[in-house]
């Protein structure tokens, strides 16, 4: 097992150089630059401008200056918001998304989870179809259009729920949890009644109703623990995906988090934000990956006595 | 846990009898039939629209601007006075033509990659694998920017854009179903019997695993029309007045409050149509599944 | 163990609504009773040094912590004191001399001195500093010389400290709007120590300007800036005309997404917005009381046209392109009334001047116009390409004008809309037939508008360059003795400008800004300036609706 794992975290050394260098040099093929702005600016200021930011050295000097000031943990200057460093906005961002995720993440378990294993009990039934449809719509409607109704339905009309704003007021991560979780809400639900309906079938499972156990117990014990094995195998990826992913949903609803900046990092031309949160979100994607098999692995008798035994 | 024996995998046969008895009990499900009935129904309006529709799509009358819906309009009209009927049903065929090609795309680049890497395992696995992991962390908005700029707009490239990001994470389900049917009998009994490895993956490999591939394909083509919406509005994809359900949608979207219906109908043909292939999915993944064939 | 997650799970989630339910005191009702003003402010500000800085949400923070030599007035617009208590202009209008007020105090107690400013605009022109707006400065004697470097010497540059509180400035040509400038904050004074204790002079990012750090002089000072949320400022205790501002403090949000600032407005989070969604301007405009607020703009809305590209080479096609543009017709529907429609560069009455009308709206003619460049009807039309940056509000003008060139002139338009930087680039490189573009006025003057079109103007664009033009608007109208004969010789040269229509002028702008009823002292005017020490907050107005 610790081989398999230290072996992946060695794979992990070159896919974080790849996508480095990748994204650097892709980024300034990108026409425009971070200074370009409206007002055409005069070819002195233009100069003195790319002098501040190292920009007039080539691009291997700047590239090999860029690793050398990474490999001391030091993402650089912001292009786009001067005074400030890639670091401290990553810093400032990645703890509000990271915990605007876990929300979502818990919503979409809770309401995915719950219309899986309800659906699961009554296949091809009325139990199963409603349920199942419910959590369908989370997928029809992206982010752009349950965040606006949500708040037009809670924060407006009902007068509930704060229609913006983080940490400000309670509930105010409640609409933004339910926006973003909801599409993945969908996965898991599917997921779910698809792990419940295969462990239901099997030979442990009749033992425990032979053993006369009430059905809620059949299902809370034995049940629940195999058929949520394609759910947590799916929670790695998930949770990358919803980091990178709440750009639109911290715009609605005026969140700090990463995802604002990140996009608009690569609106602005801001190099080294674009450069910082790509290495950051790489870091993460690569970690959720590596664990989402590792939990896969564990959970796969073969494949686990493989690891043991390689 | 049962599986084919090795007496069905000598038979060349099976095959046709497989997909025979699929489409019987496929036909005995109603509601996947239903599903099928529409999407069929949605795909002949798609191409006929030209000749069927009421409007042209890009007839405005700006005077009448966005009006509900109407003897005349039926679905009511945009804010330029065009026709939402007529709208929809040209928006339905990019949408249609994007939601099924790029899924295709996606699917096969997704299961070819991820059927090699599990099988084959090993350090081609891994190199695979962290492929993917490489492209899943790259900025996708600054592949996007670039795409549009070095190669121009044509629907070809929206096709592509969208299948390099759909593959990554049907590869990766695709890997870990294929990681575990490798280790079955009835595999290592193919491997025996000296089967090429091309022809395990295909026939022994890819079928077993369809289950999961179907949940996620019907999933992935709602996701992909929404997604061709952002990238035509970024400016990859459809330009004005050519137009797609994402699009009116998240047109739509912005002014819900006023004109509903310019939100209301194109999201009904969106959802039918997840709907109706969510059912039919999971119609033929029970009439594929030879499991559950035999309870 | 996961069932018994979930239990917790379900537990929490049906009981934090209830525990939300009511959500409390609005921000506006909280504000009105203690003063404060919550801001909408339409993006992050990039930051708060002066000299850096180039957009409106850092420019409307910066003028609540900093003030200029002048300010504004905001119901007039006419300058009026700021540091500087009074100025005298010379009779040949080349030097202007600014009395600093004794009282001006930096936020940390000290002394403003004219000394402050030498150092200031010495920073603020200084090539390693790469200020986009040292531009600003230019009307003073050799500064362009310094800001690109073809002097070293500061001391040349036309601005003296005579003593402590006497600045004297000298200019190249007499430039009646060089008071106005002295509110933009290029031309700030900055807290010289503040600045060289947290790094060089011309660094662009130090820490100066972080709450724990910064050293201004307006009225009110910086109190907490929370990365994307909210930033804060309080009323200064050191600005030397503290009694005359009434508001303790003002909350800006950075409200980028348009409809989500209009939630906010419409359940009270907000005061005042920076735009409003074209599809909410009916209905706020319908309410008794409107809280929407639409005034005249200086800046105007245009499609370049590149006459270097065919079919634009063309000056009938130009025309004829320019001429089946139904304007009111456009701004009446799509725009909802907010604007108003454009047939010059120059917006109207910009400080009383009237910008020739070399053309009208005229279907016929048009169509003449294009048989004559040998597209009867749109035959052999080869197609025309129309670049636009990625927006809602540019699409939606983009998608009429397509249709009305299509039913007027049956001509095909592509649109092609590009994401803004690559746009920039699009437009800056020439590399498009059509582009759209709008340019608003830095200082109310005919000259900020009439000098883009200057053979080497920066943002030309279009290819046109006419040596009579620039003759007028370099050499001759400086030169003008009276505002009369001024305003004579900008007419004859936007007449020979719109004669040659590079352009397709579309409308001019209009500023759009929702305002609860409570806020007062905040007039519309038309360069949308607002002055912070002029507003209060009247706690008796009923809330809307």
């Amino acid at each position: 097992m610790w081989r398999f794992i230290g072996f992946r975290m060695l794979q992990a050394i070159p896919v974080l150089l790849v996508v480095i260098t990748v994204t650097f040099f892709l980024i300034r093929l990108a026409p425009g630059g971070p200074f370009d702005s409206e007002k055409a600016v005069i070819p002195e200021v233009q100069a003195a401008l790319e002098a501040q930011y190292r920009l007039n050295l080539t691009l291997f000097q700047q590239y090999a200056s860029y690793l050398g000031d990474l490999s001391h943990g030091n993402l650089g200057p912001s292009f786009k918001y001067p005074g400030r460093s890639v670091n401290e906005l990553i810093a400032a961002g990645f703890p509000v998304t990271a915990e605007l995720a876990f929300y979502a993440l818990l919503v979409a378990l809770v309401i995915g989870g719950i219309a899986g294993v309800v659906a699961s009990l009554k296949p091809n039934s009325v139990q199963d179809y409603i349920p199942m449809s419910v959590a369908m719509i989370g997928i029809c409607m992206p982010s752009l259009l349950l965040g606006p109704i949500l708040i037009l339905i809670f924060g407006i009309y009902l007068d509930w729920l704060p229609v913006s704003g983080w940490n400000d007021s309670p509930g105010d991560k409640i609409l933004p949890a339910v926006t973003l979780g909801s599409a993945y809400a969908a996965y898991i639900a599917r997921l779910s009644r698809a792990g419940m309906l295969e462990v239901m079938s099997q030979d442990y499972i009749r033992t425990a109703r032979a053993k006369g156990l009430p059905e809620w117990q059949v299902i809370s014990r034995h049940a629940l623990r195999g058929g949520m094995i394609p759910v947590i195998a799916f929670l790695g990826p998930a949770f990358a995906g919803l980091l990178s992913g709440s750009f639109v949903v911290e715009t609605i609803f005026q969140i700090p988090g990463l995802g604002r900046f990140y996009v608009q990092a690569a609106f602005n031309r801001d190099y080294t934000m674009i450069l910082g949160s790509t290495i950051f979100l790489a870091t993460l994607i690569v970690f959720f990956n590596l664990l989402s098999d590792i939990v896969a692995a564990w959970m796969n008798p073969r494949l686990r006595d493989k690891l043991r035994a390689p | 846990m049962t599986a084919p024996t090795i007496s069905d995998l000598a038979q060349t046969e099976q095959g046709t009898s497989l997909w025979q008895d699929a489409w019987l009990r496929l036909r005995r499900n109603r509601l996947a039939l239903i599903g099928l009935i529409i999407l069929i129904l949605f795909i002949f309006i798609a191409a006929a629209t030209p000749w069927i529709a009421p409007y042209g799509y890009a007839q405005q009358n700006l005077e009448l601007g966005a009006s509900p819906p109407s003897a005349a309009h039926w679905l009511g009209t945009d804010i330029f006075g065009r026709d939402l009927l007529t709208q929809i049903m040209f928006g339905g065929r990019i949408s249609l033509a994007v939601g099924f090609i790029a899924t295709a795309v996606a699917l096969l680049i997704g299961i070819t990659w991820g059927a090699v890497a599990g099988y084959m395992g090993g350090r081609l696995d891994a190199a695979m694998m962290r492929l993917v992991d490489i492209i899943y962390a790259l900025p996708f908005m600054i592949f996007i920017i670039l795409l549009m700029v070095i190669f121009g707009r044509n629907m070809l490239l929206l096709f592509l854009a969208i299948g390099a990001v759909e593959w990554l994470t049907m590869a990766r389900i695709m890997r870990s179903q294929v990681q575990s049917l490798r280790q079955q009998e009835f595999v290592e009994a193919a491997v025996s019997l000296g089967l090429p490895t091309v022809t395990i993956i295909r026939r022994h490999l890819i079928p077993n695993a369809l289950g999961p591939i179907i949940v996620y394909t019907t999933l992935t083509v709602p996701s992909v029309m929404l997604l061709e919406a952002f990238l035509s509005f970024l400016g990859l994809g459809v330009q004005p007045p050519e137009t797609s359900w994402g699009l009116l949608i998240s047109y739509g979207a912005e002014s819900m409050e006023e004109y509903p219906w310019l939100l209301f109908f194109p999201g009904l043909a969106l959802t039918l149509t997840l709907f109706s292939l969510n059912f039919l999915g999971d119609g033929l993944r029970d009439a594929l599944d030879v499991r559950s064939a035999k309870d | 163990m996961q069932f018994s997650v979930l239990k917790i799970l379900c537990l929490v989630l049906t009981l934090t609504p209830m525990l939300a339910c009511g959500g409390g005191e609005s921000n506006v009702s909280q504000g009105n009773r203690e003063g404060i003003l919550h801001f909408g402010n339409g993006a992050e500000p990039q930051g708060l040094d002066p000299h850096v800085v180039t957009g409106i949400p850092e420019s409307l923070i910066i003028n609540a912590l900093f003030e200029g030599l002048t300010v504004k007035n905001p119901y007039t617009l006419e300058s009026e004191s700021g540091v500087a208590q009074r100025w005298d202009i010379s009779d040949d209008g080349m030097t202007i001399t600014f009395h600093l007020n004794p009282q001006a105090k930096w936020s940390n107690g000290d002394p403003m001195t004219a000394e402050d400013y030498v150092w200031s605009w010495w920073r603020a022109l200084n090539p390693a500093m790469g200020n986009q707006y040292g531009y600003m400065l230019y009307p003073l004697k050799n500064a362009e010389a310094f800001a690109t470097g073809k002097i070293d010497d500061f001391s040349d540059v036309g601005v003296k400290a005579i003593d402590e509180h006497t600045l004297q400035v000298e200019l190249n040509t007499p430039t009646p709007y060089f008071i106005q400038l002295m509110d933009h904050h290029s031309t700030f004074a900055l807290h010289r120590p503040t600045i060289e204790k947290h790094g060089k002079a011309t660094d662009r990012f130090t820490r100066w300007t972080r709450e724990e750090n910064i050293v201004s002089n307006g009225p009110f000072r910086l109190k907490s800036w929370q990365l994307n949320r909210r930033l804060s400022v309080e009323k200064s205790d050191t600005y030397w005309n503290r009694d005359k501002v009434q508001l303790n403090g003002i909350v800006f949000y950075p409200t980028e997404n348009i409809s989500s600032e209009e939630r906010m407005f419409r359940v009270e989070q907000l005061h005042y917005t920076q735009t409003i969604p074209l599809e909410k301007i009916p209905v706020y405009r319908a309410m008794k009381d409107s809280p929407y607020a639409n005034a005249p703009y200086l800046g105007t809305y245009y499609y370049l046209l590149n006459i270097n590209k065919p079919p634009l080479d063309d000056l009938r096609v130009r025309q004829a392109l320019s001429m089946a543009v139904d304007r009111e017709k456009l701004n009446n529907t799509v725009l909802h009334g907010s604007n108003v429609p454009a047939f010059s560069i120059t917006p109207p009455d910009t400080l009383g001047y009237q910008p020739p009308k070399v053309f009208s709206q005229n279907i016929e003619a048009a169509q003449e116009l294009l048989a004559q460049a040998g597209y009867p009807n749109g035959q052999g039309w080869p197609g025309l390409e129309l670049t636009y940056n990625t927006s809602e509000s540019h699409l939606k003008i983009a998608v009429a004008l397509q249709q009305m060139w299509k039913n007027a002139l049956n001509i095909d338009i592509t649109l092609a809309n590009q994401e803004w930087k690559v746009y920039l680039d699009s437009v800056d490189q020439m590399n498009f037939q059509m582009a759209r573009r709008g340019w608003i006025g830095d200082y109310v003057d005919p000259n900020n508008f009439l000098d883009l079109f200057l053979c080497d103007g920066g943002n030309n664009s279009t290819g046109f360059c006419d040596p009579v033009y620039d003759e007028l608007i370099k050499r001759q109208a400086p030169q003008a003795i009276s505002r009369e004969e001024r305003y004579a010789l900008f007419n004859e040269a936007e007449t020979r400008l719109m004669q040659q229509m590079p352009i397709i002028p579309i409308y001019t702008y209009t500023s759009n800004h929702l305002i609860h009823p409570s806020v007062k002292g905040l007039p519309p005017n038309l360069m949308d300036y607002i002055n912070f020490r002029y507003i209060w907050l009247d706690k008796e107005q009923e809330a809307i609706e």
